[in-house]
């Protein structure tokens, strides 16, 4: 072992039933430092993370972890070494406080055992939360923090516990540019502190931000790890990739004149007000702005999820009224939802059903469904898209995303769409699916279809789209052709906007 | 390891034909210990005990895959047989009498699905409300007292086509109208689906309500056929019969592997866990245990239908949690 890491695995395999998840994998931390776990989706990140914070205790390989052999039977032997994990989606007790929270299950007691020290739990909550120059109250409920706020909870959890290891699988994911800023600050501090962390994320530029070194996994095999300052994007990509990924966007083609969509003055109180945009044939609109700009709120609505209070929307030129997205997609209109578990498709039902499920009037048109010709579409369109699955039967819940997000594609896609909104398309789904799914949305739009496309990821929307609306606080507050569209023109948008508003 | 992938096979084989396996092993299981047992009479006589309870458990089937229970389903059995002999008795007209038993079924069923619908109830405090609403109803309307005068009715409760008697013709009747319903059409997809994610029902287009109500419609008319056949087989309409009735059919509905949390089960499943607890309790009443003891027996035995429904889930990739951070507020007229 060498003193200079806090934790090295060695050897690490892990079997499922049928599946090799982890192949004599190697992995180091150095004390003190920020290490990026990458790799795509199914390549054994979370497997490994798992095994080290003690959820799977079955594998073969070693584990040392401050100079000393461990085997963790469960999670909390892992938490009481040292090692504690802040997950992707944080399920605190709503109800509960920031303090309440923190020490749930090894709550502080008084002398008579028994009863909680409610006074001790406060203030030793709000010393941590002083620590990490946190201006809120450990009185607070969750429910009333944001997602990043629960999130530093969460980290605050780790540090009263003493963790000397914090592993964190995609913080980033839902928070927006400002939060995640305030994240790498708090990072910086922990790594002053010597604490390390692991940071899975799928965001390279964030990995070049914060990250000292980095380790890349694909197909459950360890591929190499290197310092930061030695590697690139590109690099890392091919690592992650197993080939050259060069222009991961393709070109667009000009759109064509006609006009498809027009939206007068839409509004809806207190999310979005005086929404006006048109939207021609084949042409790709993408909307920019930070999370909570109500750029979601918007084609909600235009897609009947959400209710309007005001404004008109014109589909050809003829006006429409939507109030329920069976208007929506009666009209021509289809919508990739921002979640896609929940919006998206029914996890424990089969690719067929799930495509079936939107398109009954093609199917159904007498209650009787026609099974072959549901068969014939599915596996049309999902060979056509590349889904993965051992057959078209597959539960959509055991896809990968990037195949959950082409079912929910191919869904909309058998049918006669004309306008098809994509808010974040990509989201969780890793490099080589995102680059199929760029590739259709060119070809879509290259074919006449009208694209509006959603993303948190500002180069996607750079790159992918036609024109750029800019939005702040519920309204736009500019616009930029492909050509002057750049990081820091949105930016700058949105920043004047803020300052008119 | 080795023990572990034989370990994995038997939990799929469980899963695919669990409920099968159980039933056979209960059936020779009966058949050695009394002789009895596996006369035709008495195998008959299972099937004919099982039908009023199992035509309920048809249209639990649907609402409980859909994610919807129906707690009203007993007593509104009992309103249906009432009025229906009320009719029956008053006009002297079999038809008219079958007919307002099965709508009265369906009105209940349809006022369950619109209240759920409209004012966002909870189906399980909904229906528990209308389960005493139906009962009030049912006391006023017999004042208490079993209607009597139904001869004319006799056949569809205790008449025989062929060897096999009526009631049992019914009930398998129902079954295959459901198990038709949930496998090749629009409905039973749509069922289904709501069961595993209404949100995304929703987001495709389908109207929900229409289709939650529809389904406690045709649930309803499956109430309605078992309170005119139950009232057949009493020969009365009988007030105080039929309570408790839907507790017996989510038993058979949960035995048979239909899953709580809805977009699971299959009306196969049902029949089949209908028939194993119908034959637990013939099997009981063979060997003189008392009905307090069959009880105990019911009891624990939906307990271990649903600790093996949890196990044998347990193995399989569930879908990424969702998580409800954000409270959606879906517009859906």
């Amino acid at each position: 072992m060498n003193a200079e890491n806090i934790v090295e695995l060695k050897g690490i395999t892990k079997r499922f039933p049928g599946v090799l998840a982890l192949d004599n994998v190697n992995f180091e931390v150095k004390k003190g430092s920020v290490h990026a776990l990458i790799g795509e989706n199914g390549a054994g990140k979370s497997t490994l993370m798992k095994i080290l914070s003690g959820a799977y205790v079955e594998y073969e390989g070693n584990i040392v972890f401050c100079g000393k052999e461990i085997h963790f039977n469960n999670e909390k032997e892992a938490l009481d070494s040292g090692i504690a994990i802040v997950p992707q989606e944080i399920n605190p007790i709503s109800e509960l406080t920031i303090a309440e929270n923190v020490y749930i299950g090894r709550e502080p007691q008084k002398k008579l055992k028994g009863f909680i020290d409610k006074r001790k739990r406060l203030k030793d909550t709000q010393e941590f939360m002083d620590r990490l120059g946190l201006g809120y109250d450990a009185n607070k409920k969750m429910a009333d923090l944001s997602v990043a706020q629960k999130q530093m909870v969460e980290i605050i959890k780790a540090i009263s516990r003493n963790a000397k290891l914090i592993i964190m699988d995609e913080p980033t994911s839902a928070l927006t540019a400002a939060e995640t800023e305030h994240l790498f600050y708090q990072i910086n501090r922990l790594r002053e502190d010597d604490i390390s962390i692991i940071f899975i994320s799928h965001k390279l530029d964030e990995v070049f931000t914060i990250c000292d070194e980095a380790t890349v996994l694909r197909d459950g095999q360890y591929i190499g790890s290197c310092p930061i300052s030695e590697t690139d994007v590109d690099t890392l990509i091919s690592m992650m990739v197993g080939r050259e990924v060069k222009d991961i966007f393709p070109k667009l083609s000009k759109p064509q004149g006609e006009e498809v969509l027009r939206v007068e003055h839409l509004e809806s109180a207190g999310k979005f007000h005086d929404i006006n945009f048109t939207l021609k044939k084949g042409e790709i609109l993408g909307f920019a702005g930070l999370m909570g700009s109500g750029r979601s709120e918007i084609v909600r609505s235009i897609f009947g999820l959400d209710s309007i209070t005001g404004g008109s929307i014109f589909l050809s030129g003829q006006e429409i009224a939507i109030g329920h997205p069976k208007d929506a997609i009666h009209q021509g209109i289809a919508m990739v939802t921002e979640d896609r578990a929940v919006y998206g498709f029914v996890g424990i039902r089969s690719i067929k059903d799930n495509i079936a499920l939107p398109n009954c009037d093609r199917f159904a048109p007498y209650q009787w469904i026609r099974r072959k010709e549901v068969a014939a579409a599915t596996d049309q369109i999902c060979t056509k898209l590349k889904v993965k699955a051992e057959n078209w039967d597959s539960y959509v819940g055991t896809l990968s995303g990037g195949n959950q997000q082409k079912v929910v594609l191919a869904k909309w896609l058998i049918r006669d769409i004309k306008v098809l909104i994509l808010d974040e398309p990509t989201r969780g789904i890793d490099v080589g699916a995102k680059q199929e799914i760029y590739r259709l949305i060119a070809d879509l739009a290259a074919s006449g279809m009208a694209v509006i496309l959603i993303s948190s990821e500002l180069p996607e929307v750079l790159s992918m789209s036609h024109r750029i609306k800019v939005l702040t606080n519920g309204s736009f507050v500019g616009d930029l052709d492909q050509n002057e569209a750049t990081q820091d023109a949105v930016m700058k948008k949105i920043v004047e906007g803020r300052n008119v508003q | 390891m080795k023990m572990k992938s034989m370990n994995i096979s038997a939990i799929q084989i469980y899963r695919k034909y669990g409920i099968f396996l159980i039933f056979i092993t209960l059936f020779i299981a009966s058949a050695l210990i009394n002789k009895n047992f596996l006369k035709p009479q008495n195998l008959m006589n299972i099937l004919k005990q099982i039908s009023v309870v199992t035509i309920i458990a048809c249209g639990e089937t649907l609402l409980i895959v859909s994610g919807l229970i129906d707690l009203s389903a007993g007593l509104t059995c009992t309103l249906a047989g009432c009025l229906s002999a009320g009719v029956l008795v008053s006009t002297g007209n079999v038809f008219l009498a079958v007919t307002v038993g099965i709508l009265v079924g369906m009105v209940v069923g349809w006022t369950n699905g619109f209240l759920i619908t409209r004012y966002k109830i909870e189906a399980f405090i909904a229906t528990l409300a209308m389960m005493n609403i139906v009962k009030g109803i049912t006391q006023v309307y017999t004042g208490g007292t079993a209607i009597n005068g139904v001869e004319k009715i006799r056949w569809l409760g205790q008449g025989y086509i062929g060897i096999i008697p009526v009631p049992v013709v019914l009930m398998l009747l129902c079954v295959v109208i459901v198990f038709v319903l949930m496998r090749y059409t629009k409905i039973g997809l749509y069922t289904y689906a709501i069961g595993g994610n209404e949100n995304s029902v929703i987001a495709s287009g389908v109207n929900v309500k229409r289709t939650k109500r529809l389904i406690f419609s045709i649930s309803g008319a499956m109430v309605g056929i078992a309170g005119v056949l139950l009232m057949s087989r009493m020969m009365s309409g009988q007030p105080s019969v039929g309570e408790g009735y839907e507790f017996d059919a989510i038993t058979a509905v949960i035995v048979g592997g239909t899953s709580f949390s809805g977009g699971v089960g299959t009306v196969t499943g049902t029949l089949i866990g209908s028939i194993i607890v119908g034959m637990i309790n013939n099997i009981l009443n063979l060997l003189n245990v008392s009905t307090q003891y069959q009880l105990i027996v019911k009891g624990v035995l939906i307990a271990g239908a649903v600790i093996l429904d949890v196990k044998t889930k347990s193995g399989r990739v569930m879908v990424a949690p969702t998580h409800n951070t954000k409270k959606s507020s879906i517009n859906e007229s």
